[in-house]
C-alpha cells in the first residue's frame, strides 16, 4: 500500500474501510470483537440483575432511592448525539473530506468527554452518600457494570484523540481511514450498551 | 413394545452382569449396591444407560475392528487407490436417528426420575393434630465437620447422622462458612450444601447399618473445601423407627441437669475447662455450635469423622488436631493438658452414651 | 529460511524469535511454550498419583496436594492444551487455505506473549510459595478464603493468558474469513481448518464470560468487592454460572481441533476422501451450537432445581448425537479405504474407542439424577480424562507426528513413535479404566488421601501404576525428538506420501512466503485432485509470479506483555509492599506506550521480489 498515493472526492473508494485486505481484515476482525465485548456485557448485566439491591442485613440502599433520572437523561442524550456526529464523521470520511471529518470526530469526542465528566460527577455524588464500591454487593456490581462502560468511553476518547492528531498532518489514506471507520464502530457500540444501561439500570431501577 | 421391554431388561441383566463381575465395592460406601429408594432409582438408571451405551460401544468396535481387518494397506495392496466415495444420505440419517432414539429412552426416565428425586413438596406436611408427617433433618456442613439438628425432636448431633428406616427423611442443607456437598453414597446422590441458600432434598434408608462392617454408612464430602476436605467424612446408622424413637428420646433426656454436682468426675472437670466453649454434652439445642456436639460421643463409630474410635485416637486427636485434620478449628491440648487430664478426659467422652 | 537462521548469532536468533510475526514460527513458538508446561502439569500429575499410590500416604501434604490438583487442571488446560492446539493452527490452518500468513501477524505474536507470560505468572506462584489451590474451578466460597497470594496468581495469571486466546480466537476467525485462497469456498476446507474456526468462534463468545468472572473474583479479593461475599449480599452461585458457562465451550474449543486433526488423519492414511463431508461440517458447527446450551449440566447438584437440571440434562444428552455422526463418518473413512498404520494412523484409532468410552460417560453423567451419583466422585475424573486425554491429547500426539515434518522438515522416528504410543495408551487405559469404579465405591475427587479399608486400595494402585507407563511414553517422545532434531533428515513436499490438503503442496517447512504463487482450489482435498489428474508440481496457481507483501516483525507485542506481567505483580504487592503501587503503575504505562508507538507508526510491512521468489523456486529444485 503506497501512503503517498493521493485521492479526490472521485478516485476515493465507496468503501475506504473495506478497500485493502488489510482494512477488511481490521473490518471483520473489529466486528467479530464487538461480538465478544457483547457477552462481556451481557454477563456483567446479569451478574447486575442478580444482585441488583442486595447488601448486608440492614442495606440502606435500594435503586428507587439512589438513581437520578434528570442526570442519566442529560447523560443519555450527550451519548446519543455524540453517536449521531460520528456518523457525519464517516460520511466526509466517504466523501474524502478530511477537515469535515477531524471536525466532527472532534466534537464528537468534545461530547464523550463531557458524558465521562458528568459520570465521574454520579459516582462521586454517590460515594458521597456512602454508596462506595465495598459496601454491598449492589454495589460492586453497579460500578462495575456502569464503569466498565465509562472505562470503554475512556478508552474510547483516548483513542480518537491519538487518532485525530496523528493523522492532522497525514491527511485521508486507505490505511487510516479504517482506523477511523472502526473508531465509529466502536463509539456506537459503546452506545447502544449504554442505551441498554439507561433502560436496565436507570429506568428499570427507578420504574420497575 | 412389551417385548422391547423385555429386550432391555435382557440387556440390563448383561450389563448388570458385567458391573459385578468387575466389582461392587463395599456395601457401606458403594453405589453399586444401593440401600434405598434413591439410591436403587439411581442405580436403575445407572444400569439402563450402560445398558445402552455398552450397545453402542459394541456397534463401534465391531465396525471398527471389521473395518481394521479387511482394509489394511498390507492386504488391499500397496498400490490400491480406493474408490472416493462422498458419502452415504441413507447411512447418515441411520446414524442421526438412531442416536436420537437411544437418547429418547434415556431421557424420559431421566426426566422422571429428575423429577421424582427432586420433590420435597411433603417435606412441610403436618398431620391432623399438627404435628410432621416426616422427619426433617437441618444439615449444617462446616471445616470440616457436620451438624445435624432434628428441628421438631429439639435435639442436635454431629457427625453420625441416625436416621430411621423406610421411611423418607427430608433433609434441609446449608454450609456454615465455605461450600460442601453432603454425599452417603451407599443411600442416595449428593446435594451441594451453598452458603447462601438452603436446599432440600429426601433420601430413603431401606437397610439396617448395624449388619454392616462397621455398623454404619459411610458419608462423604464431595466438594472440595480446603485442605482437609479428603477426611470430612461422617457416618450415618440406620435404625428401625422404635429404636430411633428410643434414641431421640434418649438424646432429649441428655439435656437433663446431670447428677450430683459432688460426684463430678476428674475427667468432666476437664471437659467443663477446656472443651465446653466448643462442645457440648447435652443433645438439646440448635445448630451452631463451635464445635461438634459430644452427647452421644461414646456411640460413635468414629473420632473427629475418620480417625479409629480407641482411647489412643481420640488422645491423639486431643493433643495435636491439625496433625491429623489440617486446618481444621480445634486448637491443640497437648500442652494444656497433663497425661493424667487426657486419661481423665478420654474416660468421660467415652462414656457420653444414649445408646446403652 | 532455518538454514538462514543457523547462520545467525545467538542474539540474533533469540531476537529473531522475540520479534517474529511469521505464523510458522509463532505455531513453534506456541507448541515450545505448551510443551514445556505439559511437562510440568505432567510432572504434577505423576505426583498426585504417586501421593494417592496408596491408602494413608502422606508423601505431600494436605494443603499442597490442593495446589497440585489445582496447578494440574488449570496448567492442563489453559496452558498445555490449547497453546499446543494453537500451534497447529498457527503452523498449518493457513496453509490449508492457501494464504501467506494470518490476518493479524501482530496480534498472532501479542497472543502468544499474553499466553506465555500468563502462564508464567501462573507458575511463579511455585517460587513465592503462594499457590493457587481452589481447583482448577475456583469455586468462590472457597476462593475468597484462600489464604496467601495463590488465587490472585490464578486470577491475574489467567486474565493475561485469556486475553491472549480471545485475540488468537478472532485472528483465527479474520483469516479464515477473508484470506482463503481463490476457489476455497467453506464447503471445499479442510477439516481442521473447519473445526478450528468453529473453536475460534466459540473462543470469541465464551471467553468474555471468563474475563468477567476472573475480574469480579479479583475485584473481590483484592479491591474491597462483594459479588460473591454472601455477607454482604453476593451470591457464590454466580461464580458457578460464568464459570461454566465459559468452562463448557471450553472443553468443546479443546477437543474440536481434535476431532479436525483426526478427520486429517484418517483420509491421508487410508487413501480416501472423508466419509459424508457435509455432515462432518454440520455435526462440528452443531456441536459447537449446543455447548453453549449445556453449561448448568456442571450444576446438577447444586440445588437448581428438578426443571432446569431436566432441561440440562436432555440438551446435553442432544449433543451425543453429532458426536455419533463423526465418530460413523470416521469409521466408514476407513471402510473401504487402504488403512496404513503409521504412527498418527495408530493415535488416531486409538482414539476412536477411547473417546466413545469418554463420550459415553458424559451422557450417563447427562442423566440429571445418575449425576447426583457420579458428580465429585472419581467417576467424573475418569470421564473428563477420557475426553481430554483420549481426546484431545491422543489428538496432540497424533498432530505432532503428522506434521512435524511439515513444521520442522524432518520425520519423527516412526518406531520410537509407536513405542510411545504402546506405553501411553496402555498407561491410560490402565490408569482411568479403573477410576469409573473408584466413582461408583464412593471415592470422591480431589481428596488429598484415603483410608485404609474402603476397598479402594488396589484400584488406586492400578491408576498410579498406569499413570508411569503414560510417563515413560512421553519421555520416550522427548527422546525421539531429540534424536531426530540431531540426524536431520530432510524430507520433501509429501513425507507421507498420501496428503490431500494445501499444506502437503508446499516444501517441508515452507519458505516464509509460503506460496510463491497463490494456488486456485479446485475441490475439497485440492492437492489430491492435482496429484490424481498428473500436475506435478501439485498447485495450479491463480496468479503470476510477482512480489509478496508481507508484515514487519516487531519487538512490541513483547513489552506490550511485559507492561502487563509487570502491572500483574503490582496490582498484587500493591497494598503490602513499597515497590507494588509504582510496579503497578509502571507496567500499566509500558503497556499505553507500547501500544501507542503500535498505533502512531505506519507500519507497511515490506515486499518479497519476484527475484528473490524466483532464486528460492530455482533452489529448491522447481515447486516440487
Amino acid at each position: 500500500m503506497d501512503l503517498n498515493k493521493k485521492f479526490t472526492p472521485e478516485t476515493w473508494p465507496d468503501h475506504p474501510e473495506r478497500a485493502t485486505l488489510e482494512a477488511k481484515n481490521k473490518f471483520v476482525g473489529f466486528w467479530l470483537f464487538l461480538g465478544g465485548e457483547t457477552v462481556l456485557f451481557a454477563t456483567l448485566f446479569a451478574t447486575y440483575l442478580a444482585l441488583k439491591n442486595k447488601g448486608p442485613s440492614g442495606f440502606g440502599f435500594s435503586t428507587q432511592e439512589l438513581y437520578q433520572l434528570p442526570l442519566v437523561f442529560v447523560m443519555t442524550m450527550l451519548l446519543l448525539t455524540s453517536s449521531l456526529t460520528s456518523v457525519y464523521a464517516m460520511y466526509h470520511l466517504k466523501n474524502y473530506n478530511f477537515k469535515k471529518m477531524q471536525l466532527w470526530l472532534g466534537i464528537t469526542a468534545l461530547l464523550g468527554l463531557a458524558f465521562l465528566m458528568l459520570e465521574v460527577y454520579e459516582f462521586v455524588h454517590y460515594v458521597g452518600e456512602g454508596f462506595t464500591f465495598d459496601n454491598s454487593a449492589f454495589s460492586s456490581a453497579f460500578y462495575t457494570l456502569v464503569g466498565t462502560h465509562g472505562f470503554h468511553v475512556a478508552i474510547g476518547l483516548v483513542w480518537i484523540t491519538l487518532l485525530i492528531f496523528r493523522n492532522s498532518k497525514r491527511g485521508l489514506n486507505l490505511y487510516n481511514g479504517t482506523k477511523f471507520y472502526t473508531f465509529s464502530l466502536y463509539w456506537h457500540f459503546i452506545d447502544v450498551v449504554w442505551v441498554f444501561i439507561f433502560t436496565v439500570v436507570y429506568l428499570m431501577g427507578v420504574i420497575g | 413394545m412389551m417385548k422391547g421391554l423385555k429386550k432391555w431388561r435382557l440387556f440390563s441383566l448383561l450389563a448388570a452382569l458385567t458391573v459385578f463381575l468387575a466389582g461392587c465395592g463395599q456395601e457401606e460406601l458403594s453405589t453399586l449396591l444401593p440401600a434405598g429408594q434413591v439410591g436403587q432409582d439411581q442405580f436403575n438408571l445407572l444400569m439402563l444407560s450402560s445398558a445402552i451405551m455398552l450397545l453402542v460401544i459394541i456397534v463401534v468396535v465391531t465396525i471398527y475392528v471389521v473395518a481394521l481387518v479387511r482394509f489394511r494397506r498390507s492386504k488391499v495392496g500397496e498400490d490400491h487407490v480406493p474408490e472416493q466415495v462422498e458419502g452415504s444420505h441413507t447411512l447418515e440419517l441411520v446414524w442421526t436417528i438412531v442416536p436420537i432414539l437411544l437418547i429418547l429412552l434415556l431421557a424420559v426416565p431421566t426426566v422422571y426420575y429428575t423429577y421424582k428425586l427432586g420433590d420435597v413438596t411433603a417435606m412441610g406436611a403436618v398431620d391432623e393434630d399438627g404435628n410432621a408427617e416426616n422427619l426433617v433433618v437441618d444439615v449444617t456442613a462446616k471445616l470440616f465437620w457436620w451438624e445435624f439438628e432434628y428441628p421438631e425432636l429439639g435435639i442436635v448431633t454431629a457427625q453420625e447422622l441416625v436416621v430411621p428406616m423406610d421411611e423418607k427423611v427430608y433433609f434441609n442443607l446449608i454450609a456454615a462458612d465455605i461450600k460442601h456437598s453432603f454425599w452417603i453414597p451407599a443411600v442416595g446422590g449428593k446435594i451441594d450444601t451453598n452458603v447462601e441458600n438452603v436446599n432440600k432434598f429426601y433420601l430413603v434408608f431401606e437397610k439396617d447399618s448395624k449388619k454392616l462392617k462397621d455398623g454404619v454408612f459411610y458419608g462423604k464430602c464431595a466438594e472440595l473445601c480446603g485442605p482437609s476436605h479428603a477426611l470430612m467424612d461422617f457416618k450415618v446408622k440406620t435404625m428401625p423407627r422404635a429404636e430411633f424413637d428410643a434414641w431421640a428420646k434418649a438424646m432429649q433426656a441428655t439435656g437433663e441437669p446431670s447428677t450430683d454436682v459432688a460426684t463430678v468426675s476428674q475427667g468432666e472437670e476437664v471437659f467443663q475447662q477446656s472443651c465446653i466453649g466448643c462442645h457440648a454434652t447435652s443433645a438439646v439445642g440448635e445448630s451452631g455450635a463451635v464445635g461438634p456436639n459430644l452427647a452421644s460421643f461414646g456411640d460413635r463409630n468414629r473420632v473427629a469423622g475418620f480417625m479409629d474410635h480407641t482411647e489412643k485416637d481420640l488422645k491423639d486427636w486431643i493433643k495435636d488436631p491439625q496433625k491429623y485434620k489440617p486446618s481444621n478449628q480445634m486448637p491443640e491440648f497437648g500442652s494444656k493438658l497433663s497425661e493424667d487430664e487426657l486419661d481423665a478426659l478420654t474416660e468421660y467422652l467415652m462414656g457420653l452414651s444414649v445408646e446403652k | 529460511m532455518s538454514s538462514v537462521a543457523q547462520k545467525k548469532g545467538f542474539g540474533a536468533t533469540l531476537w529473531d524469535w522475540m520479534t517474529t510475526v511469521d505464523h510458522k514460527k509463532i505455531g513453534i513458538l506456541y507448541l515450545a511454550g505448551g510443551g514445556f508446561f505439559f511437562v510440568l502439569g505432567g510432572i504434577e500429575a505423576m505426583i498426585i498419583r504417586l501421593q494417592l499410590l496408596r491408602p494413608n500416604s502422606d508423601i505431600v501434604s494436605a494443603g499442597l496436594f490442593n495446589e497440585i490438583i489445582t496447578m494440574h487442571g488449570t496448567t492442563m488446560i489453559f496452558l498445555a492444551a490449547m497453546p499446543i492446539l494453537f500451534g497447529f493452527m498457527n503452523a498449518i490452518m493457513p496453509l490449508q487455505i492457501g494464504a501467506r500468513d494470518v490476518a493479524f501477524p501482530f496480534i498472532n505474536s501479542l497472543g502468544f506473549w499474553m499466553f506465555f507470560f500468563g502462564g508464567l505468572f501462573l507458575n511463579i506462584s511455585w517460587l513465592v510459595g503462594q499457590i493457587p489451590d481452589a481447583g482448577w474451578t475456583s469455586y468462590a466460597s472457597l476462593s475468597l478464603v484462600s489464604e496467601g497470594h495463590g488465587i490472585d496468581f490464578y486470577a491475574i495469571g489467567l486474565q493475561i493468558a485469556g486475553g491472549g486466546t480471545l485475540m488468537a480466537g478472532i485472528n483465527f476467525l479474520v483469516t479464515i474469513i477473508n484470506m482463503r485462497a481463490p476457489g476455497m469456498t467453506y464447503m471445499r476446507m479442510p477439516l481442521f481448518t473447519w473445526t478450528t474456526f468453529v473453536a475460534s468462534a466459540m473462543i470469541l463468545f465464551a471467553f468474555p464470560p471468563l474475563t468477567v468472572g476472573l475480574f469480579l473474583l479479583t475485584f473481590d479479593r483484592m479491591f474491597g468487592g462483594n459479588f460473591f461475599d454472601h455477607t454482604m449480599g453476593g451470591n457464590t452461585i454466580i461464580w458457578e454460572h460464568i464459570f461454566w458457562i465459559f468452562g463448557h465451550p471450553e472443553v468443546y474449543i479443546l477437543i474440536l481441533p481434535a476431532f479436525g486433526i483426526f478427520s486429517e488423519i484418517f483420509p491421508i492414511f487410508s487413501r480416501k476422501r472423508l466419509f459424508g463431508y457435509p455432515a462432518m461440517v454440520f455435526a462440528t458447527v452443531l456441536i459447537g451450537f449446543l455447548g453453549f446450551m449445556v453449561w448448568a449440566h456442571h450444576m446438577f447438584t447444586v440445588g437448581l432445581g428438578p426443571t432446569a437440571n431436566a432441561i440440562f440434562a436432555v440438551a446435553t444428552m442432544a449433543i451425543a448425537v453429532p458426536t455419533g455422526v463423526k465418530i460413523f463418518d470416521w469409521l466408514l473413512t476407513i471402510w473401504g479405504g487402504s488403512i496404513k498404520v503409521t504412527t498418527p494412523m495408530l493415535y488416531a484409532l486409538g482414539f476412536i474407542p477411547s473417546f466413545v468410552m469418554g463420550g459415553v460417560t458424559g451422557v450417563m453423567q447427562g442423566a440429571a439424577p445418575l449425576d447426583y451419583q457420579l458428580h465429585d466422585s472419581y467417576f467424573i475424573v475418569a470421564h473428563f480424562h477420557y475426553v481430554i486425554v483420549g481426546g484431545v491429547v491422543l489428538g496432540i500426539l497424533a498432530a505432532t507426528h503428522l506434521w512435524w515434518p511439515k513444521m520442522f522438515g524432518t520425520m519423527l522416528s516412526e518406531t520410537l513413535g509407536k513405542v510411545t504410543f504402546w506405553f501411553f495408551f496402555i498407561g491410560f487405559h490402565m490408569t482411568f479404566l479403573i477410576q469409573h469404579w473408584l466413582g461408583f465405591w464412593g471415592m470422591p475427587r480431589r481428596v488429598w488421601t484415603y483410608m485404609d479399608g474402603q476397598g479402594w486400595n488396589t484400584a488406586n494402585f492400578i491408576s498410579s501404576i498406569g499413570a508411569l507407563l503414560m510417563a515413560i511414553g512421553v519421555i520416550v517422545l522427548v527422546i525421539n525428538i531429540i534424536i531426530t532434531t540431531v540426524k536431520n533428515v530432510r524430507v520433501g513436499n509429501d513425507p507421507w506420501g498420501d496428503g490431500r490438503t494445501l499444506e502437503w503442496a508446499i516444501s517441508s517447512p515452507p519458505v516464509h512466503y509460503n506460496f510463491a504463487q497463490t494456488p486456485l482450489v479446485r475441490g475439497l482435498d485440492t492437492y489430491w485432485i492435482e496429484k490424481s489428474e498428473g500436475n506435478e508440481s501439485g498447485i495450479t496457481p491463480a496468479e503470476p509470479i510477482q512480489d509478496i507483501h508481507m508484515p514487519n516483525g516487531s519487538i512490541i507485542p513483547f513489552f506490550m506483555t511485559l507492561g502487563m506481567f509487570i502491572a500483574g505483580f503490582g496490582a498484587m504487592y500493591r497494598v503490602e509492599t513499597s515497590w507494588g503501587l509504582s510496579a503497578l503503575i509502571f507496567g500499566l504505562v509500558l503497556t499505553f506506550v507500547s501500544m501507542a508507538v503500535r498505533s502512531l507508526q505506519d507500519d507497511l510491512g515490506y515486499y518479497v521480489k519476484k527475484d528473490e521468489i524466483l532464486r528460492d523456486l530455482k533452489r529448491k529444485g522447481g515447486r516440487k
